[in-house]
């Protein structure tokens, strides 16, 4: 089985937004809400940086963790999923998220979030594999068509690297031996402990 | 053996001496322990190993922001969408579902079982004297509307709120996940629009209850006489007595300020009139105060509870009928019966008072 896993290098990310915009269009994502941002440190300076950053799928998820409802689940590829007809918005996700990966629809007063929303690695969720339901709560399930996520598919500097997490680390394996530096497998640690 | 230390025999000076120079060379070998290895700063003037000034390595410093969540620049606007990572996450994870979750569960439990345990030793404690049906009024209509509007309130936040915290371990295996769910989306509705009035509720008890629960001298006696729950005694009291002016002011400071202001800065209306940023880390310690303030104030509920129906005969008819009998005014509020005593009467409504025949006799 494989375990999906995404890859951000930072030294190739140009910030061009490509993989939010991809994504926005490929799950029809409502206005406000965005699975993926890209963030630069250092913006306008030399040496400046970025990264694209979503929902890194944590082995140990504590999103997961926190959920009042327990509607977090894991899939067979190691994607972290979770189910909108059980989600109650609560935004405590969101308090425990590392990268700030869970979105809500609303902001209104008293409190209420709407359900919450967040990358799916373009995997969909609990519905019927690619049936207007699922298109229509968790967008499009690319995984079951045995595509990879479009973010990455789109990446144009290929600095996002989405897929089984051996292959995206021996694809920038390459990279660092033939470029030099050193790695920096940004958000691996946090999200899978390694 | 006790003339050796203190008579001044020359062999008792000779051993204070030796203990005194192994005091003083024990003391001279700590100090130059600490101090001499310090000594090269005489020599070089500055630290032997210079930290690598910041422009030096500045990979490192990039990955050391970024881990430390330095915010940098989005073109997605949202909540903190350009801080790389929420450092506050995983300790609030563990505060909630260890600390809060664990020693909150266990100590609404203990506190429950400590007032079940005081029922069976101590028992309801009755009023003394006979019921003349004499009564003297002791809350009025408004106070006590505002007292059972913000009771109501209490029972449905906390029902909803320890859905919040424990639905998880003990109703999902209950009501399944979409039934739990279909009642934690009720509860945290309920939870967030309610809470808002709740406050209004309580702060209207501090407006208009203060003056009644302001600490006097009469509350330092009642408290020496352990307010006469484990003894027979009475000790005396206004209208209110030091443990209930005890429970008024945990529910300010408690209830008010800790989970009534938490709870505001919870739904984002303190981060609207601009008392706090809406940041996670904001969220996390608000959220935090909130379940600890609110376990506390629901133990210490469970015993104003107690004492106000099971615990004392003839305390609750106050918060219902507004009257207390005379004999209860005596026994538990001696000192405010004085003031009021003149208004005693037999009360109007006749269904909560007793039979006028026993008045009689």
């Amino acid at each position: 089985m494989a375990r999906m896993k995404f890859l951000c290098d930072a030294e190739r990310c140009i910030e061009c937004n490509g993989c939010v915009t991809a994504c926005k269009n490929e799950h029809e994502v409502p206005w406000g809400v965005n699975r993926r941002r890209v963030i630069t440190l250092g913006d306008g300076e030399a040496g400046e940086k970025s990264i694209s950053v979503a929902c890194m799928h944590c082995t140990d998820a504590p999103c997961a963790a926190v959920c009042p409802v327990d509607c977090f689940y894991t899939t067979d590829d190691g994607v972290v999923l979770h189910d909108k007809d059980l989600c109650i918005g609560c935004g405590y996700c969101f308090y425990s998220c590392p990268f700030g990966a869970p979105q809500y629809p609303q902001e209104e007063a008293f409190g209420v979030r709407g359900k919450m929303d967040k990358c799916t690695f373009c995997a969909g969720g609990p519905a019927d594999d690619n049936s207007p339901v699922e298109k229509e709560k968790y967008g499009r399930n690319r995984l079951a068509e045995g595509k990879l996520p479009l973010c990455a598919e789109m990446c144009s500097t290929k600095a996002l690297i989405a897929g089984d997490g051996d292959m995206v680390a021996d694809i920038y394996r390459e990279r660092i031996l033939k470029r030099g530096g050193r790695p920096q497998t940004w958000g691996w640690e946090t999200a899978y402990g390694s | 053996m006790k003339d050796t230390t203190t008579s001044n025999t020359p062999r008792a000076l000779s051993k204070r001496r030796r203990m005194k120079a192994m005091a003083w060379s024990f003391l001279f070998i700590v100090l130059s322990a600490m101090i001499l290895p310090t000594a090269s700063y005489l020599v070089s003037g500055e630290p032997a190993h210079a930290q690598v000034t910041n422009d030096q390595n500045q990979r490192a410093n990039f990955w050391r922001a970024v881990r430390e969540g330095a915010p940098g620049y989005s073109s997605v606007s949202g909540p903190e969408a350009g801080v790389f990572i929420n450092n506050g996450g995983q300790n609030w994870r563990q505060f909630r579902n260890g600390i809060i979750a664990n020693y909150g569960g266990w100590a609404i439990v203990i506190g429950l079982g400590v007032i079940a345990l005081f029922f069976l030793v101590r028992g309801r404690i009755k009023i003394d004297e006979e019921a003349s049906g004499m009564s003297v009024p002791r809350w009025k209509t408004w106070e006590r509307v505002m007292h059972w509007y913000t009771a109501i309130l209490f029972v449905l936040l906390t029902i909803s709120g320890l859905s919040m915290l424990f639905g998880r371990a003990v109703l999902i295996p209950l009501l399944g996940a979409k039934g739990f769910s279909a009642w934690a989306n009720l509860s945290i509705n309920v939870h967030n629009y309610i809470g808002p009035f709740f406050a209004i509720g309580v702060f209207a008890m501090l407006l208009f209850w203060v003056k009644h629960n302001i600490p006097t001298g009469t509350d330092m006696a009642w408290f020496a006489k352990g307010g006469g729950i484990f003894s027979k005694a009475h000790p005396s009291a206004g209208k209110a007595n030091g443990g209930e002016k005890v429970w008024f002011w945990i529910v300010i400071f408690v209830g008010l300020v800790a989970v009534c202001g938490s709870g505001l800065v919870l739904i984002g209306w303190m981060a609207q009139l601009g008392f706090v940023d809406s940041t996670r880390g904001t969220m996390q310690l608000a959220h935090q105060v909130h379940a600890i303030a609110s376990i506390a104030w629901i133990i210490v509920f469970f015993g104003h509870a107690y004492i106000g129906t099971l615990g004392t005969e003839g305390a609750l008819e106050g918060m219902t009928t507004g009257r207390v009998s005379v004999e209860w005014a005596k026994q538990h509020h001696d000192l405010w019966y004085e003031e009021v005593k003149d208004q005693a009467g037999i009360a109007e409504d006749t269904t909560s008072a007793p039979a006028p025949s026993t008045a009689a006799s």
